[in-house]
Order: structure tokens, then sequence, then C-alpha cells
């Protein structure tokens, strides 16, 4: 070892030290462990519901109660929706996962691919965001969310298997924009990623139109994520909605619960009589 | 039953106007993707076959099952050789009354449902049918969903051509309809402009 060698600084990121020693056991047959990925649905929908895609006396009466009462709103935003499994390769190891991730007040991110990377890679940018708001005094813009996530990705060339849907509402409006691992990103009325996005995608593509409201556009999103449930393997459990409209957000965890555990033994469970219980946590 | 027209080889469109739904004798209708010189094979076998069913003038004809079953056979004696017909077979038909509808596939897995779909449309068309078939659909209503399925097949899947057949099968016999294109929408505005707002981003 030269000496020189010992002198460099530890730098930021991923550190690829250890990859020599993992060949090393590979060859000597010992089985790397599995990771844990997030076999996933995730989707997202811009919904817009405004006055002039219907006939035009509808549009008279739209913009005249806008001006005499501040009524008749257009109501637009984003929603993303996900489901809540995540698996280790046949098992799953989380039947109640989060999928949808906190970037910033107005932006939320929904992760498939391999769990710990959707989560580092998203947490790592709400931290960016965040020491930007301190220093701009403004609130986040959902492209700066996006180049914040495509640039590491694209220089980890894939490696970083991390598939994102994105959607937020800021001063310029509602965006949705899809990542895919290797950096390359979409911007799209609607999306579905993960294992499940084919199942998702036959929803959206057969029942998405413009100027969805609200409550259609989480109906919509309930039901791309449930076909995607009972349609693919590596998806299941619950359904989580998030609502983001501007100022606002609903997140609503475990909006749908489409596989209630349906047999509860009634004499519940008992431990086998020689079990040391000494203190009662109170459960 | 409705199958697209087109035939790639590799990733070129190579034939625009390939029946891949046929009649099989006077009961029974043969859908099938994959390889189209095996499906070339596969009807000229079923032409043997219906031609010696019919040399026995028994009054009697092969009906889907039977068809199916000898299909399925053929599939995987073929798979056990280790030379698959690389065909996945659809094979739907009415006989006394009684609907048929069985798939078969490369390896020899065969199975009878009531809505069954090939290759890509397993995992784009099979939701859609799990949800909205019903027990009574009518023919209509049948054609609908069946158009809604390949509408989403063909934005979704590299492979497909606008131009679609639907093939009916009844106890009068089989009709083929003429090929016609699916109406297609992309007029989003988020679709013409999709960087409103957020310019530089694509």
């Amino acid at each position: 070892m030269s000496k020189a060698e010992i002198d460099f600084p530890p730098k930021g990121g991923f550190s690829f030290d250890l990859c020599k020693r993992n060949e090393m056991l590979i060859k000597k047959g010992v089985q790397p462990p599995s990771y844990r990925k997030t076999g996933t649905t995730i989707v997202g929908l811009i919904f817009q519901y405004c006055g002039f895609h219907s006939t035009f006396l509808e549009m008279l009466i739209g913009c005249l109660t806008k001006n005499f009462k501040e009524g008749g709103k257009t109501e637009d935003g984003v929603i993303l929706g996900a489901d809540t499994r995540a698996t280790a390769g046949t098992i799953v190891c989380d039947k109640n996962c989060e999928k949808i991730h906190y970037m910033a007040p107005n932006i939320y991110c929904c992760g498939a691919g391999t769990a710990a990377n959707t989560e580092a890679v998203t947490d790592m940018v709400s931290s960016q965001l965040q020491l930007h708001r301190y220093h701009t005094g403004c609130e986040s813009r959902v492209i700066t969310a996006l180049m914040l996530l495509k640039s590491p990705l694209f220089n980890y060339q894939g490696y970083v298997q991390a598939a994102l849907v994105l959607g937020g509402v800021d001063v310029t409006g509602p965006h949705l924009h899809t990542i895919y691992p290797h950096g390359l990103t979409d911007t799209l009325p609607f999306a579905t990623m993960g294992s499940g996005s084919l199942a998702a995608m036959t929803v959206f593509e057969s029942k998405y139109r413009e100027g969805l409201t609200r409550d259609e556009g989480i109906q919509l999103v309930t039901e791309a994520i449930c076909s995607g449930i009972f349609n693919d393997l590596g998806s299941g459990s619950n359904v989580d909605v998030c609502v983001i409209t501007k100022g606002h957000k609903d997140y609503l965890r475990n909006h749908l619960l489409p596989n209630p555990r349906s047999y509860i033994s009634p004499k519940g469970f008992l431990f086998p009589k020689k079990t040391g219980i000494d203190k009662f946590f109170g459960y | 039953m409705a199958s697209d027209m087109g035939a790639s080889y590799g990733s070129t469109l190579r034939y625009k106007s390939v029946e891949r739904m046929k009649p099989i004798g006077k009961h029974s209708l043969l859908g099938a993707s994959g390889e189209i010189s095996d499906l070339q094979e596969i009807l000229r076998y079923l032409d043997e076959l219906i031609l010696y069913d019919n040399m026995w003038d028994d009054g009697n004809s092969l009906g889907p099952k039977e068809v199916h079953s000898y299909l399925t056979r053929v599939m995987y004696n073929r798979r056990n050789k280790f030379n698959p017909l690389w065909n996945s077979l659809v094979l739907g038909g009415v006989k006394n009354g009684e609907k048929y509808l069985g798939t078969v596939s490369m390896i020899g897995v065969h199975f009878e449902d009531n809505h069954v779909a090939t290759g890509f449309g397993n995992h784009l068309a099979r939701p859609i049918l799990r949800d909205e078939w019903k027990e009574d659909l009518s023919y209509e209503d049948g054609v609908k969903l069946l158009e809604k399925c390949m509408r989403v097949l063909l934005y979704r899947d590299r492979s497909a051509v606008n131009k679609i057949q639907i093939a009916k099968i009844t106890e009068e016999g089989v009709s083929i309809s003429k090929p016609y294109s699916l109406r297609t929408f992309w007029e989003f505005t988020a679709f013409r402009n999709p960087t409103v707002g957020a310019e530089g981003s694509w």
C-alpha cells in the first residue's frame, strides 16, 4: 500500500471499496443477500377541473362568478397513489410500507425499485430542497426536485435502482414527472411505474380524460392501484393516496384496504406455558 | 375473438395483413400469436385432423373441446422433445349450445376460462377483462370490451398495428369481420405541450 492512498479525504456518496471483496466471496460460493425490493405499483395523475373545457354557456357562468363572487374556482392539482407491499425476493417483508415520500410541503414522490435506494435518494433531495428553501425563502419548485433527483441517478448509470413518480404544485402550476433509474425524465398528465405499471396503465389509458374533478381523480387513481394490487404479484395490500393542490395537501394513508384479514382466530394468541413474561408492557 | 394483423420480423414490421384467426371445422376458431410458420404448421395438422374426421362420415364432428385437447397434446409433446412450436394459441367455439374458450401455450400449459389473452395481452388486457367481464355480456358489449383492450394494447405495445379483426363464433358458424382501425385519441393538452410552466424539462 503506497502512502498516497491513505492521504485522500473521504468523498461523499457511495464507496466501492468492498466490491472486490464481494467478487471474491461470490467466487468462493457465498450467496449475496437479496435486495429488499418494492415490487410495486405507483401512479400519478394531474386533474384540472376548469370551466373552459365545457360548453359556451357554462364558460360564461364560470367567468361571471369568478368576477363577482370569487366562486366557481378552477381546482387543479396532482394525485399520487401507491400500493404498500415491499418484497425481498419472493417473500413479502413489509405488508404496509409507505411508498409516498415527503420531499417538500408541496411536493411528494412515489418510489419503486430497490426500497433502500428510493428512500435514500428522496431523503437526500428532500434535505437539499430544505436548504435551498432557507437560501431563497421561496416555495420549492417541482423542476428543482426533478433536476436534483435525476443528476445523481444519471451519474450512477442506473446502478441506483430507483424509479420515481414525482408530483407537486408550485407557483407555475401542477406538475407530474416520472424518473427512470438511468436518469431519463418524462413530463406527463398520468404516469405509472413499478412492476404493476402495465396493469395500472390499462386503467389510465381506458379511463383518463381531461377535466377530472378531485374526487373523480382519487377514484381513478384508487382503481389503477387496485388493478396493480390484484393483477400483479409484486404489488399488494393497501392503497395510499396523496392529493396535492395549491397550498394544501391531503396524505390519505391507507385510503383503501381491499385486503382485510378475513379470518381472525377467536381464541387469540396464547403463549406457550413456559414463556417467561415477567413484565407486562401494557399492550 | 379479436386480433391485430401485424407480423414483425425482429424489430421491423414485415407483414401488415396477416390473418391470425382461422376457423377449424364447423365449430371452432383458432387464434394464434408467436411464430407464423409454426401457426401454418399447426393449421396443416388441424386440416388433416378435420379431414380424417370428415372421412368417417358418421354425423359427428370434432368440437372445440376435442380440438383443444389435440392441440394440447401436440404442443406438450413437441416441448418434451425440446422442439416446441413457438405459439400461444386461443381456441374458442360453440357446439350443441355449449360455449368453450381455452388456451394452450408453447410449453403445453392449457386451461379454459371466460376470457384469455396472449403475449402482452396478459399484462394489459387481462386486468380490464377481469374487472369488466360479466356472465351475460351481449355481442355488442363484448366487441366494445375487446376493442377497449385492443386500444390499450395499441397504445402500449410496440409491436401492435392499428388494423384489427373481430371474429364471432356461434352455433351457426364462424364469421371473421373485415379489417378495420380503432379510433385513437392523441389530443391531450399535456401531450401537446408537456413542459408548460416547467421550461427546460422534458
